[in-house]
């Protein structure tokens, strides 16, 4: 029999970055927050410090800090004809546990979304005709515009104290940053990164061919940096150990070191860790939700009363939960109804790499999760697409975040996978080799969705998420044409040998490709085709809302966090000067 | 650690060297005689088919034959050569030895609920064994086949021929297809080589050396603009007693 607490005014479901940042503003209008993660408690001091913390086997290879497949994972399958079988050790993608989730152990690539990124399809009917997509796309509007949002990346980069050189300040163009940005009211927080060797070959290999590199912006910090929230980072240290580890340095962005210890030093701020929530509870005509129910660390029930309810786990999870609250109805791939679990989407990955001679020393192993530099000149819709017959596009950048030798040793193509052979090969090449990543967009299709998997269950018996995705074939297109771009860059970039490697069906969960998962429970203006409005409040219930990378209507080419913390910041907006003052619908 | 441990693993003289340098590894500081001897002394291979001169390692997990198995078959997929040594010398057996005894053999952050179900390829690991019991059950499957010449006692040619067969052939060893027992195989070889020294493998950083990753030092910043310069200190193992030299802002308080 679960135990019912007192009422509290809010209740966030995830103690991550959109959680800690919807809790500070909430808490900073004097509402009582509790805050429920499922994860434990982790800071800077004492659990990320080195030497610990230099491991790669622990935590790259094990995954010493992401979300634990003993007690709950997700199943996958490529098609509606396939049964789906659980991930039994992440690989494809990595959900992240407690505090901080999964921006502790980001990269800090941090980036905005485009302009046409928001009114998608408006842009791509408008420019390309109504009969330029495949069949199988289901493209949409965000049903908010990106000169709304701007504000709110600006926010969420000062927030951060995000480095990089800006391209576009005012609609007016800035030497050095890149060229096809959005238009931004400030420059970057704090100066570029400093450039690593292999992003300089890229740069001038680039620069050769006409192309317009640009440092990538990135949220581990060029210097030390106080934000608007008095949080002190200091300067990277590119010790090479940044994406699935969390942060010695205090120098990457993370609830951490941004806002969370702010939010806990209110006393209208609860955080309760260990705590599992099972279900968003509805009153009897399911128009309002009236607590969440959640089992604590020793196993004991609690059903925690609240008036707003903020859904604030990975996005994957989000979707879950709605799913196993039964709020909105879920999407059917067969009849195209339904919107819970509708347009998942992914990030269409390719490489390239370079193998110089003996005396060209990479030094991969000096490195920062974000530290490339790159090019945009094929990114999103900055080329014109009319003759292609696909829309999207990748970013192409020399993007190396370490050199940590378990999972980087590179071989050239035709090397044995080992032997004498291949020991001799990986002896020449390790610190000889510059990779490329071309990453790409990822098109919402009919047949790529989330729902709840009809036989595995997690450890407090409850069904597993179900992913179904493959690549679109429109994605398959897009991703070989670009790779040939970076091709024409490594052949450009004169070292001994080089490879392009290209997309190619099916998706895999074995091979580590991003953690950029999106959709399931997307915004939009019409409520047949979204979830939340354009507020990220849940249409059927409206004091729920559901805020991360779930909300995306599909995943443009860009790494989606810097557009996650503009959403949260905008709901978070909406929320405080909309919402509060009269609660319900903020769009009927 | 204890000292022993520290003296066998000839760690001592690491330390003396990391304490002779002061700040952040500075490669381009001019190193001294003392110290640059010491490097190459330190990056010193053993030849090819010599012992490992290493007292017997103390399994705690393998059994004689398996142990025999392990030490001959990782012998192959990392061998040694005329300039460094292999997986033998960097003491992988070991590291299979202390992983598959320990909590990742007993199938630490597993999802292990049932049904179980052949998955496609694009499903990953579907079988219901832990680590463990994966190579218990293919190790005695794979003794039961080679019942004449044990893996270990067959030519180097031959034992190259039998691990291409079970990397390329679908054999059924007691119910674990080959290709998966082969691929955990080479694998937990990479994790035994390349991995820090305190999981057991990987002695005298070899392979750190080998390739020229310096560990877990905690800072570039002053150098990773210096285009194309080469790193020839020793490297550094998260066991060691780094003396402060990882930390890059010893200012910072412990607790913000």
């Amino acid at each position: 029999m679960a135990t019912k607490l007192k009422p509290v005014d809010v209740v966030t479901i995830g103690i991550g970055m959109t959680g800690s940042i919807l809790a500070r503003e909430l808490v900073k209008k004097g509402l009582k927050v509790v805050g429920l993660e499922r994860g434990r408690y982790v800071d800077t001091v004492p659990d990320f410090q080195s030497p610990n913390m230099h491991d790669e086997l622990r935590y790259a290879v094990r995954k010493g800090m992401m979300q634990d497949n003993t007690k709950e994972t997700v199943t996958a399958r490529n098609n509606l004809d396939e049964t789906a079988l659980p991930i039994r050790r992440w690989d494809s993608f990595l959900p992240g546990t407690g505090l901080g989730g999964a921006m502790n152990h980001w990269n800090g690539q941090t980036f905005r979304f485009q302009v046409a990124d928001f009114i998608y399809k408006t842009h791509i009917e408008k420019r390309y005709g109504k009969n330029f997509l495949d069949p199988d796309l289901q493209i949409q509007d965000w049903g908010v515009t990106y000169d709304e949002l701007e504000p709110h990346f600006d926010r969420f980069e000062y927030l951060c104290g995000t480095s990089g050189t800006a391209g576009n300040i005012k609609g007016k163009k800035q030497a050095g940053g890149n060229p096809f940005e959005a238009w931004r009211s400030r420059g970057y927080p704090t100066p570029a990164m400093k450039e690593p060797y292999f992003a300089a070959l890229f740069r001038k290999a680039a620069n050769e061919l006409g192309y317009s590199p640009y440092p990538q912006p990135s949220s581990n910090l060029s210097q030390n940096y106080t934000n608007p929230e008095g949080m002190k980072l200091f300067t990277c240290s590119f010790c090479g150990f940044c994406e699935r580890f969390g942060c010695e340095h205090f120098a990457k962005s993370s609830p951490q070191t941004i806002i969370y210890p702010v939010l806990a030093s209110h006393s209208n701020y609860e955080p309760r860790f260990g705590c599992q929530v099972l279900k968003i509870n509805l009153d009897s005509d399911k128009k309002k939700a009236v607590s969440v129910s959640y089992v604590d660390s020793a196993g004991r029930e609690f059903e925690q009363p609240a008036d707003l309810i903020l859904l604030t786990a990975f996005s994957i999870n989000n979707v879950r939960m709605m799913l196993l609250s039964r709020i909105g109805t879920p999407y059917d791939p067969k009849t195209g109804e339904g919107v819970v679990g509708r347009n998942y989407a992914y990030q269409t990955m390719s490489s390239a790499q370079v193998f110089y001679d003996e005396n060209t020393n990479i030094n991969p192993f000096m490195a920062s999760g974000a530290n490339g530099t790159m090019i945009d000149d094929f990114g999103g819709d900055n080329f014109d697409h009319g003759k292609h017959k696909f829309i999207g596009g990748s970013y192409i950048g020399a993007i190396m975040t370490n050199g940590r030798p378990i999972e980087f040793h590179p071989t050239p193509p035709g090397t044995p996978a080992w032997g004498l052979e291949w020991k001799k090969a990986v002896a020449r090449h390790y610190n000889h080799t510059v990779a490329l990543n071309v990453h790409g967009s990822s098109t919402a299709s009919r047949g790529n969705y989330l729902d709840l998997d009809p036989t595995y269950k997690d450890a407090w018996g409850l069904p597993l998420l179900r992913i179904t995705f493959d690549f679109p074939d429109n994605d398959i297109r897009m991703a070989n044409f670009v790779t040939e771009k970076a091709k024409g860059i490594a052949q450009q970039m004169k070292g001994k040998t080089f490879v392009a490697t290209p997309r190619a069906k099916s998706w895999t969960t074995t091979v580590y490709q991003t953690t950029h998962n999106t959709g399931g429970a997307v915004m939009g203006s019409d409520p047949k085709t979204s979830v939340v409005n354009r507020y990220l409040q849940s249409w059927d219930v409206p004091n729920l809302f559901v805020v991360g990378a779930s909300a995306f209507p599909q995943n443009s080419c860009y790494n989606p966090t810097g557009t996650v913390g503009a959403l949260t910041y905008w709901a978070a907006d909406a929320i405080v000067n909309k919402y509060l003052k009269n609660p319900g619908k903020l769009v009927t | 650690m204890g000292d022993k441990e520290s003296k066998d693993s000839g760690l001592t003289r690491r330390e003396a060297i990391i304490a002779a340098t002061s700040g952040l590894l500075v490669a381009a500081l001019p190193v001294t005689q003392a110290e640059a001897q010491a490097v190459k002394h330190a990056a010193k291979a053993p030849k090819a088919g010599a012992s490992p001169g290493k007292k017997k390692n103390v399994y705690i997990f393998l059994n004689k034959n398996e142990a025999a198995f392990i030490e001959a078959a990782v012998a192959r997929l990392i061998p040694a050569d005329d300039q460094w040594g292999g997986a033998i010398e960097a003491d992988v057996p070991n590291y299979f030895d202390k992983q598959l005894g320990g909590s990742w053999g007993a199938g630490e952050r597993l999802y292990r609920s049932g049904p179980w179900k052949a998955g496609t390829k694009t499903q990953g690991y579907q079988l219901p064994y832990t680590p463990a019991e994966l190579f218990r059950t293919a190790l005695k499957a794979i003794d039961t086949d080679l019942k004449k010449t044990p893996f270990a006692k067959m030519s180097t040619a031959d034992q190259d021929a039998y691990l291409h067969k079970l990397e390329k052939e679908d054999i059924d060893l007691g119910g674990v297809p080959s290709k998966v027992f082969f691929s955990s195989l080479l694998q937990m070889t990479m994790e035994g080589f390349f991995s820090d020294p305190v999981y057991g493998g990987n002695r005298d950083m070899l392979s750190w050396r080998m390739i020229g990753f310096p560990g877990a030092y905690g800072s570039y910043y002053d150098i990773v603009d210096k285009h194309g310069i080469k790193i020839d200190r020793a490297p550094l193992s998260l066991a060691e007693d780094a003396a402060g030299m990882i930390h890059q802002h010893p200012n910072i308080p412990a607790k913000q």
